[in-house]
């Protein structure tokens, strides 16, 4: 197509990490702009004007938001190797999974770290409950997808990379090889793959990053109110 | 499994706006489906096994086969009958059109649904709230249609069938939420009219008496005053 791609982004955001891996996936050269996300930018203001978010996909002058909406939009305006499946029932199937990954996961995940005492204990069994679920659809595959990286994996990537380091700074433990066996091995799976390893953030300077904003975190789930 | 019932079947609950969505998109597709009313205080075994991970309507089934999510059933109903229906489809084919359909259905999913039930559901302070929100939801949405005689464009499709829905709620809106449709946003009052007059959507609608009456009996069920 030859039009500019770029990607609105941030360091520290596994939705941004979608974005790139849909465009990584299909071989598109972008330019990553970073955003603090403390002091966002004009760009990002007039591109995401509804929600205000990363990440934003800019190609051309097209604008869009929304991860997954990105990820779909990636895997059809774009040639090389699909992202979703070609069956509708499969297509659909991918689609509540990505959808329940959102909807189910983000935030008993988000409280089950930042909380404490009964209710912390509560959003742990919520999101290993829902993380059970989600392990369900693996199946012995080697990705969500099959063979191949899908969007699924790309919706869990969060999951992957991580998890483990929220688990760290915060000083919990959600997901053990030995209760998430097939999860753990998706996660490995995923982060050694040659072209996922090109966009994703280095682990360490994550977990300094996120160590530094711990007393943010746990002020957000403040004001989040708990079920 | 055993017993597959072969066609489509679709479990719903008459007032859902979510099940609306769904009984809209296979209307627009002329295709038969056997409707099963579902009893959401005493969840059928066919539901809870066909929607095991929400327990939750709609559910369209397929050869036996579940799809579940209103607007994940509607795209389905729109790739699985695209070439044997021989009807317009619901979503554009340019991936930017996709886009923007799939951005504002899902808007519309994060945010009128929510909102609305904060209206009638609570009073005071949180209801004033509610009452603004809704305002600038509803505003929000009337200048993404813009000029357009739909969201879509010329044709109605995705985002109009999932918004379509909530304007047999707009009457409940209005008096709870002492809001007037026509009057903060007429363009959409009049979108809402042009909408009515489709078979598909006149035909699925709840009558907004009929909804205001069904969230009169929710409030007094959950002693609201």
């Amino acid at each position: 197509m030859g039009e500019t791609v770029k990607v609105i982004g941030a360091f520290d955001s596994p939705f941004s990490h979608r974005a790139e891996v849909a465009l990584c996936l299909k071989g598109v050269p972008y330019e990553l702009l970073l955003e603090d996300l403390g002091n966002k930018s004009e760009l990002l203001l007039k591109h995401n004007p509804i929600h205000k978010k990363v990440p934003v996909l800019l190609h051309g002058d097209r604008a869009i938001p929304e991860s997954l909406i990105i990820v779909e939009y990636v895997d059809e305006a774009f040639q090389g190797p699909p992202l979703l499946p070609a069956d509708p029932f499969d297509r659909a199937t991918a689609r509540f999974w990505a959808r329940f990954l959102d909807d189910k996961c983000s935030t008993p995940f988000w409280l089950s770290l930042w909380t404490e005492g009964e209710v912390q204990q509560g959003f742990m069994k919520e999101i290993k409950g829902n993380l059970k679920l989600l392990e369900g659809q693996l199946k012995g595959k080697r990705f969500f997808g099959g063979d191949t990286i899908g969007l699924v994996d790309i919706a869990a990537s969060g999951f992957a990379h991580w998890l483990s380091v929220f688990e760290e700074v915060a000083g919990v433990t959600l997901a053990t090889p030995e209760e998430f066996p097939d999860l753990c091995r998706w996660g490995k799976e995923y982060t050694s793959h040659d072209t996922v390893m090109q966009c994703l953030p280095d682990r360490a300077t994550l977990l300094a990053r996120f160590t530094a904003k711990k007393d943010i975190f746990v002020s957000t789930v403040k004001s989040m109110a708990p079920k | 499994m055993a017993g597959e019932k072969k066609g489509l079947q679709l479990l719903d609950f008459w007032v859902s706006p979510f099940g609306q969505r769904c009984r809209i998109a296979l209307d627009e597709k002329a295709l038969p489906y056997e409707y099963l009313e579902q009893d959401l205080g005493n969840k059928s075994e066919l539901l809870l096994r066909s929607n095991p991970v929400h327990k939750k309507i709609p559910v369209l089934l397929h050869d036996g086969r579940p799809v579940c999510e209103s607007l994940i059933i509607v795209q389905y109903i729109d790739e699985a009958f695209s070439s044997s229906s021989g009807k317009p489809p619901l979503l554009p084919s340019d991936p930017y059109a996709r886009a923007q359909a799939r951005f504002w259905a899902d808007y519309v999913d994060k945010k009128v649904y929510d909102c609305g039930t904060r209206l009638w559901k609570t009073k005071g302070e949180p209801q004033q709230q509610a009452r603004k929100e809704m305002v600038e939801i509803l505003k929000t949405l009337e200048g993404a249609l813009g000029d357009k005689p739909y969201f879509g464009g010329d044709e109605f499709g995705f985002v109009d069938v999932a918004f379509v829905p909530f304007t047999a709620w707009f009457l409940t809106y209005e008096r709870y939420g002492e809001i007037s449709v026509d009057k903060e946003c007429p363009r959409l009052a009049a979108w809402a009219k042009r909408c009515g007059e489709r078979e598909s959507v006149n035909k699925n609608l709840s009558p907004p008496e009929k909804v205001y009456e069904f969230i009169g009996t929710l409030k007094k069920k959950f002693g609201i005053e």
